[in-house]
């Protein structure tokens, strides 16, 4: 088990104080000038060799996405945008960071806007996280007037800003692009890409967008050195990572554990194990609603790491652990997901905005069993058309659940159908 | 996609207040220059804050006016974010998570009993004019399902009987502390911390 000493967010539960004082004394923003002093390109390299993959879902190297900005600053300033809009169901990660430990956030956001040779940060906070923001502007606030950030972050001569903008409600900012439109005052549907935020983002201008997840960590990296972090976890899967456990455990929680810990322990250390008992787990949607589930089987002995779980055709996605015990109707489970997608399919793509719907629909049926058998392999189908076939993941993410299920459980919505044939049938009688 | 009807009186005009507008140019100053259709969002909750947590027609076009943006363009983006209300709520908007890890942990209890105490139930709002009630998607926070949000707040670890102990609190004008209704902080495992247990002195963890 990871031991305290090596946990970067000591203040992740907020039993300690939350303010810049109370901060300072757990460490932030120690030496962040000399940190600057190192240059962007060695900020980078230190990145890359920490090994540190995206926190949002997609895992992609931190130190290599900031490596597509331009070198030089033309005509067009450069951005940094915090995705704070976390609503995969399941994820409630960076909540606790924006409320608890705001200012490794802050002090991520200005090393990562200064490598990249950005003025400006927007941190794009859901709409819902009301109190959230209120606790993230009161450390910014401090901030300002500490001198951290401003006009000379941290005595660096770099001028750095850093601005909240609030969602208002869709799932979908939570993808790069959207955000961005979401950032610009309009409705937040996907672009096309390319070009890539990097070099057409917010404004047109270049731009990153990062979890923040994976800013609040920057300090802590180059702080201990990037070696300490990718010493821990596994190879390409280094350091350590905000876990959320939900869902038919006895105790729910957020903790920082290390990449590639065993489900199983997870669940039994941290989740104060399965209700009712190890075996009576049914199944474990190991990242977010976005990933395919695990049957139990799988969950005995799968670690929490994007290759291991990528390797099982499912994903670590945001680290989101949603248990299920036996007692629960998997196909109603699942048939909420499908909810869910339709709710939040932004409209634009005709296979998501119609097929989600369509999908919704026939879950609705499967749930009861008011369908034919042959229907599960139309449904199948039917997925299969909405994946890879839109702008955005969202279709993907919509249709991996319901093929998941299929998969896993397809004898379970044969009986219900049976069951429900039969039914109909001593009723007529 | 934001799916109300929106077919309601709307006032015929609309127009922030001296505060609210000075509200107005904080939120404008912290885009790039000219990029001011940015500050759409937030003027569209500010507006909906001033009045009485719904957004008519006259208060989109107003945000259209202060920001020159074309009102089809501010129409599009309070229609398509679900926490814009375009038709009247009641005093206490009442929100309940049932997205899947609520859902796990006995989201349909809670939507029951909310309904028998306000007497209303999922898109209207009741009779008195205290609550009105929504289903929500997650509203991220999982580890403390399942939960509501009432107003600004968030109310985790709920049991039917903290539902009811809430909102008859809300009615009769009180106030009731949010975050988990259980022994929780926040989101740590209840019965005692599996984590952090060393202390964290300075230098440590960071």
């Amino acid at each position: 088990m990871l031991k305290d000493i090596d946990r970067i967010f000591t203040n992740i539960y907020g039993l300690n104080d939350c303010t810049l004082a109370g901060a300072l004394s757990r460490g932030d923003w120690d030496g962040t000038k000399s940190i600057l002093e190192r240059g962007n390109d060695t900020i980078i390299d230190e990145m890359k060799v920490s090994g540190l993959r995206g926190r949002g879902g997609a895992g992609f190297s931190t130190g290599m996405k900031w490596s597509f900005m331009p070198k030089v600053v033309g005509d067009r300033p450069h951005y940094l945008v915090i995705n704070a809009d976390e609503g995969e169901p399941g994820t409630c990660k960076d909540r606790d960071i924006l409320r608890n430990d705001p200012h490794k956030l802050i002090e991520g956001a200005l090393i990562a806007g200064f490598t990249m040779r950005a003025h400006a940060a927007y941190c794009y906070v859901r709409g819902e996280f009301f109190r959230e923001a209120e606790a993230l502007q009161r450390a910014v606030d401090e901030a300002y007037a500490a001198g951290l950030i401003g006009k000379n972050a941290c005595g660096s001569g770099w001028k750095f800003d850093f601005h909240i903008h609030m969602g208002a409600g869709a799932y979908i900012c939570g993808e790069e692009s959207a955000l961005i439109q979401s950032l610009e005052g309009k409705k937040g549907q996907p672009r096309l890409k390319p070009p890539f935020p990097a070099n057409v983002g917010a404004w047109g201008c270049p731009t990153t967008v990062n979890n923040v997840e994976s800013i609040a960590v920057v300090p802590a990296i180059l702080r201990r050195g990037p070696g300490w972090f990718s010493d821990l976890g596994k190879p390409n899967n280094t350091g350590t990572k905000l876990f959320n456990i939900s869902g038919h455990v006895n105790t729910p929680c957020t903790v920082e554990e290390e990449m590639g810990i065993p489900l199983k322990e997870l669940i039994e250390k941290h989740g104060g194990g399965v209700r009712g008992g190890w075996d009576n787990l049914l199944a474990v949607i190991p990242g977010g609603a976005s990933v395919p589930m695990l049957k139990k089987e799988v969950c005995e002995t799968i670690t929490m790491d994007f290759d291991a779980l990528s390797a099982v055709k499912s994903g670590l996605g945001t680290a989101a652990v949603m248990v299920m015990d036996k007692s629960t109707d998997v196909i109603a489970a699942i048939t909420r997901l499908s909810k869910f997608y339709r709710h939040e399919s932004c409209g634009q793509c005709t296979p998501c905005r119609e097929g989600t719907g369509w999908m919704w629909r026939m879950m609705e049926r499967m749930k009861i069993g008011n369908a034919t058998i042959d229907e599960i392999d139309l449904l199948e189908e039917v997925s299969r058309q909405i994946e890879g076939h839109t702008i955005c993941a969202l279709g993907d993410a919509a249709a991996w659940p319901v093929q998941g299920l299929i998969k896993n459980f397809r004898p379970l919505m044969e009986e219900r159908i049976t069951q429900y044939q039969a039914a109909q049938a001593n009723a007529a009688e | 996609m934001n799916e109300q009807n929106t077919i309601v009186e709307q006032p015929t005009s609309f127009a922030f207040t001296l505060e609210n507008m000075e509200r107005v140019k904080n939120h404008i100053a912290k885009y790039p220059d000219g990029k001011q259709a940015s500050a759409c969002m937030p003027l569209l909750d500010l507006a909906q804050r001033q009045h009485d947590g719904w957004l008519p027609r006259a208060a989109m076009d107003h945000v259209a006016e202060v920001l020159d943006m074309p009102p089809i363009r501010v129409y599009e983006v309070a229609t398509f974010y679900t926490m814009y209300n375009l038709k009247p709520v009641g005093r206490h908007h009442v929100q309940v998570c049932t997205s899947l890890p609520c859902w796990l942990r006995g989201s349909d209890e809670i939507v029951k009993r909310c309904n028998e105490v306000t007497g209303t139930e999922f898109g209207k709002t009741s009779n008195d004019g205290q609550f009105t009630m929504t289903e929500t998607e997650c509203l991220g926070a999982c580890v403390n399902a399942p939960m509501m949000q009432i107003g600004d707040d968030f109310y985790e670890d709920l049991t039917p009987d903290d539902v009811e102990r809430i909102l008859n609190a809300l009615k009769n004008g009180e106030t009731i502390k949010p975050g988990p209704q259980n022994t929780r902080h926040g989101s740590e495992p209840v019965g005692g911390l599996t984590t952090l247990t060393q202390g964290a002195a300075k230098g440590e963890g960071s």
